[in-house]
């Protein structure tokens, strides 16, 4: 990104972009209803798109996301026929900052948000690491899921099959020490506060196939303004990866046995957030009867990336 | 000390932790690790020898540290919170965890082993955690809340994956980063895949817990290795 400079009146050439410019983005609509759910005392934002009395269709984000990253693909889908609700994982977005995270702690908001709406199970649809929490859910809570669409979140293994014992027990052993001077380093920590152009700038390294016009819209979206300047509401305590014992092949053994419809979706073309995961890779754990589409030329985020072409799948699929 | 033990409030981002103080004395200290829903004793247990000053760390949702809203539990929280302990400290500490409390001194000799000189690890609550891999993932929210101990932890934490092959990388560090010979000792009765997994590994040995910590202490000699 440019540095920015001195806002001029009006808006002249190089001057830092404007809340109302950065919001201008064809097709982006902000959620038509907004409410929260109680999960265990932590307040968890809810999001939703469409007719209040269409079937609910329910989607997941995926990591250092929030539900207004669907500000496209989840209009699309209301528009065909669809109340849709998207929720904030905890710390994301505009839910509360918990004192804890943990895989189970976002399942059981999950859980918390489902359980809002109706007796009726609703079909599913996750983006990434809300990929494979849905695919989770599936298995925990089969009665309350009637189908599953999964955009890109099938963690690889071959990425680590490749790797020798050795240097995969370096790679623990330095992310054990990264992660507690991550944690030393929280008490008071804020994120770094900056115009809606250096707030896109920094996450537009982490997706580098985005366009600036909608990285823009997301700081409008997923970051406040304050006195300082814009800074992202995700909670500074959340970071990548962790030493923890995790497997990638746990989570693809979530999949075979998925007893709803299930729709899986790769983006081929490899980036910063993506698993990497490959077509052979997934093609021996989906159960009988799923659908999988792996996606050439696109990369992780599908459903940014190419919207109409996702959402319409999705709308085929569900119908 | 009179009126009971000092408690000293260690930070943790947004956890208060209790860090007691139960007994002064020259040299190393001890840092009693508690099992899973348990909480530091108000007193250092009478069967304990140790000569320098012996502490207590409350984990996080457990005693008189903060029980956090809406749980999230995972043993490296609680590697957090000890690495809290030894930041605050500031000096080498022995370490004595009962169940949960020995597989979080594990971890966290393997974090800082400049930090941990040596682990006891004691049987206790929480000690087998959740098997070597994932169980059918389940969400269930306890009808309890409050604590301490917090109810989430007494749920979350008995469900921790602990692989054995994953236990003997992190004793590996451990004894890689440490000047002692045998930073690990195991005094458990019980031995879960991942404890099984270290007995018989280099710089680990078995004992009682009274000759761990005459061996860490320096008190007397160390019993014979694999004796009980």
């Amino acid at each position: 990104m440019t540095e920015a400079t001195p806002r001029a009146a009006g808006h002249a050439e190089g001057a830092p972009t404007t809340l109302e410019e950065a919001r201008d983005v064809p097709g982006a609509r902000r959620p038509d209803r907004v409410r929260r759910v109680d999960s265990d005392g932590l307040g968890i934002a809810v999001s939703e798109w469409g007719d209040p009395g269409a079937p609910p269709l329910a989607l997941a984000h995926g990591g250092f996301d929030f539900a207004g990253t669907f500000d496209v693909f989840a209009p699309m889908l209301a528009d065909g026929g669809w109340r849709v609700v998207a929720w904030d994982q905890r710390g994301h977005g505009d839910s509360d900052r918990a004192h804890l995270y943990s895989w189970d702690a976002d399942l059981r908001d999950a859980a918390a948000v489902v359980a809002t709406l109706g007796p009726r199970p609703v079909p599913f649809v996750g983006h990434s690491k809300g990929g494979n929490l849905v695919t989770h859910l599936a298995n925990a809570l089969p009665h309350r899921v009637s189908a599953l669409v999964n955009l890109d979140g099938l963690p690889s293994h071959r990425a680590m099959s490749d790797v020798a014992d050795h240097e995969r027990a370096r790679r623990l052993r330095t992310e054990m020490g990264a992660w507690l001077a991550h944690r030393r380093s929280l008490v008071g920590r804020q994120r770094r506060p900056g115009t809606i152009d250096e707030l896109a700038g920094r996450r537009g390294r982490m997706n580098p196939r985005m366009s600036p016009e909608w990285l823009r819209y997301l700081v409008t979206v997923g970051a406040e303004e304050g006195p300082e300047g814009w800074r992202w509401k995700i909670d500074p305590s959340l970071r990548m990866g962790g030493f923890g014992p995790w497997w990638p092949q746990w989570s693809l053994l979530q999949l075979p046995g998925i007893g709803v419809p299930l729709l899986g979706v790769l983006g081929l073309e490899p980036e910063v957030m993506g698993w990497g995961t490959e077509v052979d890779e997934v093609e021996p754990y989906l159960p009988a009867g799923a659908r999988f589409e792996a996606l050439e030329g696109v990369g992780h985020f599908v459903h940014i990336e190419q919207p109409r072409r996702v959402a319409d799948m999705v709308l085929e699929f569900l119908s | 000390m009179s009126g009971g033990p000092a408690v000293t409030v260690v930070r943790h981002n947004r956890i208060d932790l209790a860090l007691h103080r139960l007994a002064d004395g020259p040299g190393r200290p001890l840092l009693l690790l508690h099992g899973l829903g348990e909480r530091t004793p108000g007193r250092t247990p009478a069967h304990l020898r140790w000569t320098g000053p012996v502490l207590g760390l409350d984990f996080t949702g457990h005693g008189a540290s903060t029980v956090p809203v809406g749980g999230g539990y995972t043993s490296e929280i609680l590697v957090g919170d000890v690495d809290a302990a030894l930041e605050h400290l500031g000096e080498p500490v022995t370490v004595l965890g009962r169940g949960l409390g020995a597989y979080i001194g594990l971890l966290s000799a393997a974090a800082r082993p400049d930090l941990v000189h040596g682990v006891v690890l004691a049987d206790g609550p929480g000690i087998a955690g959740g098997g070597v891999h994932p169980g059918s993932p389940s969400v269930i929210s306890p009808a309890a809340t409050g604590g301490p101990p917090d109810p989430f932890a007494l749920l979350e934490l008995a469900r921790d994956v602990r692989p054995p092959d994953y236990a003997r990388t992190i004793a590996g560090f451990a004894v890689e980063g440490s000047e002692l010979e045998v930073p690990l000792w195991v005094a458990t009765v019980v031995r879960p895949a991942w404890l099984e997994a270290l007995v018989g590994q280099p710089g680990v040995r078995t004992g009682s817990v009274g000759g761990g910590l005459a061996y860490y202490g320096g008190v007397r000699p160390p019993e014979a290795p694999g004796a009980r």
